[in-house]
C-alpha cells in the first residue's frame, strides 16, 4: 500500500510554468508519476509539454481534473497563499517544496490549517517518493525533487528532515538490495506541516512497510517526540541517524530549524532519546542501512 | 541576522518600548557632545560589538571593560578614545576580539531591580511565546536550571497575537503593582507588536528594569531576525554590519552558498544541508576536525562551485579537503568542472579527497581523472573522511 501517495495517485504542480517547478514535473512525468494539472495565475488554458492542462486557480485545477494531491514550486513570498489556496480546494495533500518562507508565514498558515482535512508536508523538503515496479524503479510517484532513479520498490519507510541525507540513505538500501515502501522529506524548517511522529505513525500502520529508517539533525525536540512514541507503541524495527553533531551551538547550519539555542536541540540529546527507545542509532551517515539490517536481525534473534 | 545596541534602542523608540536615552558615537568628539545633549549627572558608554560579555571584556591594547559609567561629558571623551579603532575581546567572541567602530553613549539609569523579558518562536507550539523572569540580568539558561519556578511563559495566539490580558498576567507574576504593572504591560504588548512587524526570531531584554523613580525600561536588548523574511524588511537589511561578520561568511553570501567557519583544518563541500552536517560529523567520526560547514545547494553552476573552492582556501587553517557530493539532480559533471576550473587558477595547495555519487558520476569522475591532477577519489562518505583525515595526517608527519 505504501504511505501517502500511490502510483495511481493524480498529482498538480503549483508553479508548473516555472524554471524549477517545471524541470521537475517534467522528471516526475519520466518517472511515471501521473502528473494530472498544473496551476500557474495568468496563464490558465495553456498546455504543460503540450498535454497537461495549466489552470489560474487550484479549485479549477481540482474540479476538472480530480487531483487530490499538490506540489508547491513557487517562490518563498507567494507559498503561503499557495498552500491556503489547496486547503481551500479541499486537497487531501500539499507537499511545499519551496525553501526560504518566512517562520511568521508558517505559524498562521499552520493555524489557518487547524481543523481543515488537508495535510501539509514541508515547506522546505525533497517531497515523497512511493518507488514504482519498473526499471529503476520508474511507475511509482515521486512528488518534488528527489532523484527517482536511486529508489528501488521495497518495504522499508525512509523519513527525514534533509533531502540529500534521504537520497545518501534510500542509495544505501537499494545498493544493499532493499527496496522502499514510501520515503517522505519532512522539510528542514523550524515550523513545518508534518513531523516525523506524524510519519512514523503511518507507516507502523502501513502493511507493506517492514522497517523504518528516521534521520534527524540538531534543533528542536520533534526526533524525542517520536522516539517516546516509538518507544511505547512502534510494532517495527527503526533505526537513525542524527546530523550535526559537531554543529556549533547558536548557529543556523543551512536549514532554517538546524539550530541549537538556549542549550535545546542538540545532536547528543537527540541520539539519547533514540538509544533509549531502542532505535539503532547509526555511528556515521554511511552505515544507516547497515545499521538497520543488523538490528532487524537481532530483533529477529 | 544581527544588529547593534544602539539600532535596538532606534526600534525601541519607533514601536514605544520605554528605554533610556542614548547616542550613537563614531569618534571621541562625537561622545563628549552626546553626552552634554544627554545631559544627566550619569552617563555610560558602551562599545559596539555582536557579542555578549562586553563589561567583563578586555582591548587588546590593555584597557578594561567595554561598559563604563561616567559623570563627565569629557570622562566620556577619553573612554571613547581608549574604546574606538581598538579590538574588544569577551567570552563571546573568541581570542581575535571585535574591532569597535562605535559606543553608545546613553544616559543612567539607578537601578531598583532588575528582570527579564523575551519573545521566541516556540517550535513546539508553533507560535510565538512571551518569557519572563524575575532574575534579570543573570543567564536565562542557568536560571532554567536552577529556578524554573522563576520563568514565566505567555504562548500567543498565532493568528489573535499576544492579547493585553496575557500582558497583565506577566506583569502580575513579575510581582509588579500599579503604575508599574501598567508599564510593565505596555511594554511587552509594544515588544511583541516590534517582534510581529519586523519578522524577529528572537528579541531578548535583559534586564528589563525598575528605576528607583519608579519606571519599567528595556535596558539592553539582543535581536535576531528571520533570515527568510528579510526580502521585505529593506529597513532591517540597511542595518546589517558586515565587519561584524567573518569576511568569509559575507564573501560566500554573494554566491548564495552557505558557509560557516569552524575551528579545525579540513574543509568540506557539499549539496545539501543535511548531508553537508553529517560530512563534518563524519570527519570527526574518523579522528579529524571540520574547518567549516558549506552546502552548495541542490543547483548550483560551476562558478559557484568554484567560487566555493576559493572561500575555502582563504582559510589558513585548512590543511585538507574533502569534496563530498550525492548528486541526485545536482549533475557530477558540472561538480568536477567547478573544482578543475578553481584549482587552475589558484593551484591546489593541499591534498584533496572528491567523493562523487549520483547522476553523470561516471563522467565527473573522468573529468577528474584526465585532468592529470592529484585528487584522491573516494567510493563513499566513510571512504572519502577516511582518506582525507589520512591525507592530512600524512602530511603533517
Amino acid at each position: 500500500m505504501a504511505i501517502l501517495v500511490t502510483p495511481e495517485t493524480r498529482v498538480l504542480i503549483q508553479g508548473i510554468t516555472g524554471s524549477f517547478g517545471s524541470r521537475h514535473a517534467q522528471l516526475s512525468l519520466e518517472y511515471g508519476t501521473k502528473i494530472v494539472s498544473g496551476v500557474t495565475p495568468g496563464k490558465g488554458g495553456q498546455l504543460f509539454e503540450r498535454v497537461i492542462p495549466i489552470f489560474d486557480t487550484v479549485a479549477q485545477a481540482a474540479r476538472e481534473t480530480g487531483t487530490t494531491v499538490s506540489a508547491i514550486f513557487v517562490p518563498p513570498p507567494f507559498a503561503a497563499d499557495s498552500i491556503l489556496e489547496a486547503v481551500d480546494a479541499g486537497l487531501d495533500l500539499v507537499i511545499c517544496i519551496t525553501e526560504g518562507i518566512p517562520v511568521a508565514d508558517m505559524v498562521r498558515v499552520k493555524a489557518a490549517m487547524k481543523g481543515s482535512k488537508t495535510r501539509l508536508i514541508g515547506p522546505n523538503c525533497p517531497g515523497i517518493v512511493t518507488p514504482g515496479k519498473g526499471k529503476d524503479s520508474q511507475g511509482g510517484c515521486r512528488i518534488g525533487i528527489a532523484p527517482g532513479y536511486i529508489h528501488n520498490k521495497g518495504n522499508i519507510g525512509v523519513v527525514s528532515r534533509s533531502g540529500t541525507l534521504t537520497y545518501e540513505a534510500v542509495w544505501q538500501l537499494t545498493s544493499l538490495g532493499l527496496g522502499q515502501s514510501t520515503c517522505v522529506g519532512i522539510g528542514g524548517d523550524p515550523v513545518n506541516g508534518t513531523s516525523h511522529l506524524d510519519v512514523i505513525k503511518m507507516f507502523n500502520d502501513d502493511p507493506e512497510t517492514e522497517a523504518i529508517i528516521m534521520i534527524g539533525e540538531i534543533g528542536g525536540t520533534a526526533e524525542e517526540e517520536a522516539a517516546a512514541w516509538i518507544k511505547e507503541n512502534c510494532k517495527k524495527p527503526v533505526a537513525g541517524f542524527i546530523a550535526g553533531a559537531t554543529a556549533p551551538a547558536g548557529r543556523r547550519m543551512g536549514h532554517a530549524g538546524a539550530i541549537v539555542s538556549g542549550g535545546k536541540g542538540t545532536a547528543s540529546a537527540k541520539i539519547a532519546a533514540f538509544r533509549e527507545a531502542g532505535i539503532a542509532v547509526a555511528e556515521t551517515p554511511s552505515v544507516m542501512a547497515e545499521t538497520l539490517i543488523r538490528h532487524i536481525q537481532e530483533r529477529k534473534g | 541576522m544581527n544588529i547593534h545596541e544602539y539600532q535596538a534602542r532606534d526600534l525601541f523608540e519607533k514601536f514605544g518600548v520605554a528605554s533610556p536615552r542614548g547616542k550613537m558615537a563614531s569618534t571621541p568628539r562625537e561622545a563628549e557632545i552626546a553626552a552634554q545633549e544627554l545631559g544627566t549627572e550619569k552617563i555610560v558608554i558602551k562599545a559596539q560589538v555582536h557579542a555578549g560579555g562586553r563589561g567583563k571584556g578586555a582591548f587588546t591594547n590593555g584597557f578594561k571593560g567595554g561598559v563604563h559609567t561616567c559623570s563627565k561629558p569629557e570622562e566620556i571623551r577619553e573612554m571613547a578614545a581608549k574604546m574606538l579603532g581598538q579590538t574588544l575581546v569577551t567570552h563571546q567572541t573568541g581570542p581575535a576580539g571585535r574591532l569597535v567602530n562605535k559606543v553608545y553613549v546613553v544616559e543612567a539609569a539607578e537601578i531598583a531591580k532588575e528582570l527579564y523579558l523575551a519573545i521566541l518562536l516556540d517550535r513546539a507550539s508553533s507560535a510565538p511565546v512571551v518569557i519572563a523572569s524575575t532574575q534579570g540580568g543573570m543567564d536565562i539558561e542557568t536560571v532554567a536550571a536552577q529556578t524554573p519556578e522563576k520563568i514565566f511563559r505567555e504562548p500567543a495566539h498565532p493568528l489573535l497575537g499576544l492579547q493585553p490580558f496575557q500582558a497583565r498576567k506577566l506583569a502580575a507574576a513579575l510581582g509588579l503593582h500599579g503604575s508599574q504593572a501598567a508599564q510593565a504591560a505596555k511594554l511587552i504588548l509594544a515588544l511583541y507588536k516590534l517582534f510581529i512587524t519586523c519578522d524577529c526570531s528572537l528579541v531578548e531584554v535583559n534586564p528589563l528594569v525598575i528605576t528607583k523613580t519608579g519606571d519599567v525600561l528595556a535596558l539592553d536588548a539582543k535581536f535576531n531576525f528571520d533570515d527568510n523574511a528579510l526580502y521585505r524588511h529593506p529597513e532591517i537589511v540597511a542595518l546589517r554590519d558586515f565587519t561584524e561578520e567573518d569576511p568569509r561568511e559575507v564573501e560566500a553570501s554573494k554566491y548564495c552558498l552557505n558557509y560557516i567557519g569552524l575551528e579545525g583544518n579540513i574543509a568540506c563541500l557539499v549539496n545539501g544541508a543535511g548531508l553537508a552536517m553529517a560530512t563534518m560529523d563524519i570527519i570527526k567520526h574518523y579522528g579529524g576536525e571540520p574547518a567549516n560547514f558549506l552546502d552548495v545547494g541542490g543547483s548550483a553552476t560551476k562558478e559557484q562551485v568554484a567560487a566555493a573552492f576559493k572561500i575555502i582556501l582563504l582559510d589558513r587553517n585548512v590543511k585538507g579537503i574533502l569534496v563530498n557530493i550525492f548528486g541526485g539532480i545536482m549533475r557530477c559533471d558540472i561538480i568536477a568542472e567547478g573544482i578543475l576550473a578553481a584549482i587552475k587558477e589558484t593551484e591546489l595547495p593541499v591534498p584533496l579527497v572528491v567523493r562523487l555519487e549520483g547522476s553523470n558520476v561516471e563522467l565527473g569522475k573522468k573529468i577528474i581523472k584526465d585532468s592529470g591532477l592529484a585528487v584522491i577519489s573516494a567510493d563513499s562518505l566513510a571512504d572519502g573522511a577516511e582518506k582525507i583525515v589520512a591525507a592530512v595526517k600524512a602530511r603533517a608527519a
